[in-house]
């Protein structure tokens, strides 16, 4: 009982993470189509701005905004300087530009912050909580609760402010909401900013317990992509519970089956995934069979 | 078609000149593994120049061949010419099962799936200790041994690959130019026409599949025999990104221009070598500029260029 609740603790956890991940990349496919590869890089930028302003004794509440802030820059700029350049090419050569951005950023990253992993002071304390047998560190607490708080604005932003509604029409149907007056252009850089700061609070939040590393973004990324994907990548809602799904199903498969392989447990799912149910659990049905 | 035996001709004079008078073995080492890219390049540019998918994990198909040809031969005494075939084999199994599910559906889930089989089969690599060597790599693996003749110098090797790569170039042109070319060319323009006409694209597009990913692991065959010593680092999804970078560097659809970027995103680390660490700055910036700049590809982009001062041929087809 209090191994199968550890498990499921520390899946939450991990799957907190991969929901934000997800979410962000469903709201740059919903506005632009556009299967951004950089977004762990987001997560790397926010960890990795935290680390510094900690380390220049900046208070947390303080690091966190400016952390998130900057990285909400860095997707817009990213959007300016790549991606609306290439808006008219085809989405193959998209994805390559993204994977490119994805690779300079990681390595302009090695190039300023260097090699070493970075730390990043405990936000809550560092006394481990006893939970029925299963213990969670105060950090594990807060990710789930930062986690559940941006996830539940994210869907208010959505279903009742008038940009989120804008990013709804855009993502059913552009040319129509274009034909109804929403500009689609700025939509499309606040999707990068909202998505950019989504994975930066991903990494912001994670880095006191696996500190910031230059390298740290492409696992989450990919992990994370494989959460939208699981949700149905156009889904909000999906791609937030593919998150958590993910991560305790890979929680599980690490505690039970074989710790070696928890990182290939993420991608069997995607693909038995794409192979079983290729929109996703609840992506909708539009994959057109040949 | 002429201008591309012409091409051909040209390479192979320069490749068998360079292996007759080359001296220095470091440059040879260069060249085999430049050679072995151009082998999966060759069949990528097939895969996304024609059939319109992209595989981000051709890393792993290079992996299988390269993982069971080395275990069959380190580990089991096989002989290497059979471990090849197996690998083969091993390499076009796992293609099936990714690409037949894959590409009856439209839309990059190729790209996605591959993307997954890559990270899976690289955790496999480095987690199956006992069969792969696990992170610090296999190591005892023969060298070639093809009809009693054993490969043992650079050069050797170099003629091989050689003659492995041009036969490869060679067979892509014709495969380009035959109708089953012609019905890809179609898919690639439009899906709905080329089925209109009855052509099963799914089929297709498995069969190109199929074929890139043979290259692949043929490649990765030869690569444990020549380098001896295979690690799961040289696997990874960065490689993957790493052989498409080289097609679309080029132009997607032109075999000449992804050995173009085969070349040049072998020679350029080497060159480099200031950058140390930091080549991968250079070459996410190089990968981005160019797909934001000459979204058709260096290839085609000088071609353009070379076109302003020659007649075009109407009609004449740009492909390759």
């Amino acid at each position: 009982m209090g191994e199968t609740l550890q498990f499921l603790l520390s899946g939450l956890t991990s799957g907190a993470i991969y929901a934000l991940i997800a979410l962000g990349f469903t709201i740059i496919y919903n506005a632009t189509e556009v299967i951004n590869f950089a977004q762990g890089e987001f997560v790397m930028l926010g960890a990795m701005f935290m680390a510094t302003f900690c380390a220049h004794g900046l208070p947390i509440p303080l690091a966190f905004v400016l952390a998130i802030t900057f990285t909400a820059v860095a997707g817009i700029l990213i959007e300016r300087l790549a991606i609306y350049p290439a808006r008219n090419a085809s989405p193959i050569t998209l994805i390559i530009i993204t994977i490119g951005l994805s690779i300079l950023i990681k390595g302009l990253a090695m190039f300023v912050w260097g090699k070493n992993p970075l730390p990043v002071p405990s936000f809550v304390g560092e006394r481990p909580l006893n939970l029925l047998g299963a213990t969670i560190i105060p950090q594990s607490i807060l990710i789930l609760v930062a986690a559940v708080i941006a996830v539940w604005t994210m869907e208010i932003f959505f279903q009742k402010t008038l940009p989120g509604k804008a990013m709804r029409a855009c993502a059913a149907n552009r040319l129509a909401a274009r034909l109804l007056g929403i500009k689609v252009e700025p939509l499309v850089l606040l999707s990068f900013a909202l998505s950019a700061a989504l994975s930066a609070l991903a990494g912001v939040i994670i880095s006191p317990i696996t500190f910031a590393t230059y390298d740290m973004g492409t696992m989450l990324g990919l992990k994370g992509f494989s959460a939208a994907v699981l949700g149905g990548l156009t889904s909000s809602t999906g791609s937030v519970l593919g998150g958590f799904i993910l991560g305790v199903l890979e929680s599980f498969a690490a505690g039970y089956l074989s710790s070696a392989y928890k990182d290939a447990a993420a991608f069997i799912i995607l693909v038995l995934m794409l192979l079983l149910r290729p929109e996703g659990l609840f992506g909708k049905k539009e994959i057109k069979k040949l | 078609m002429k201008g591309h035996y012409l091409a051909l001709a040209i390479l192979a004079g320069i490749l068998l000149g360079v292996g007759f008078f080359n001296q220095n073995d470091y440059y040879f080492n260069v060249l085999n593994i430049l050679l072995l890219k151009g082998l999966i390049v060759v069949g990528l540019c097939l895969l996304m120049g024609y059939a319109g998918q992209v595989s981000l994990g051709h890393a792993a198909f290079y992996g299988l061949g390269a993982y069971t040809s080395g275990i069959l031969t380190a580990k089991f005494g096989w002989s290497p010419v059979s471990a090849l075939f197996v690998a083969q084999g091993v390499t076009l199994l796992a293609a099936l099962v990714i690409g037949i599910p894959a590409l009856r559906l439209k839309g990059h889930y190729l790209a996605m799936a591959t993307l997954g089989f890559g990270v899976i089969v690289y955790v496999i690599f480095k987690e199956m200790i006992d069969l792969t060597g696990g992170p610090s790599g296999l190591v005892g693996i023969p060298p070639l041994q093809v009809f009693g003749h054993t490969f043992l110098e650079s050069r050797e090797y170099f003629f091989l690959f050689t003659g492995a790569l041009i036969l490869a170039v060679l067979f892509a042109l014709h495969l380009a130019h035959s109708p089953f070319g012609r019905a890809l060319l179609a898919l690639h323009d439009s899906e709905a026409a080329t089925m209109s006409l009855g052509y099963d694209t799914g089929r297709l597009k498995l069969i190109v599949f199929l074929i890139s990913a043979a290259l692949a692991g043929l490649a990765g065959s030869l690569y444990a025999h020549f380098a001896m010593f295979i690690s799961p680092t040289s696997f990874t999804f960065l490689h993957s990104v790493k052989f498409v970078t080289m097609v679309v560097i080029g132009g997607v659809a032109s075999l000449w221009g992804a050995l173009l970027g085969a070349a040049l995103l072998s020679v350029l680390p080497e060159v480099l070598t200031i950058f140390e660490d930091y080549d991968v700055l250079v070459f996410g910036t190089i990968l981005v500029a160019i797909m934001i700049f000459l979204p058709e590809g260096l290839f085609k982009g000088l071609g353009t260029l070379v076109q302003r001062f020659r007649k075009v041929r109407p009609g004449s087809l740009n492909l390759f």
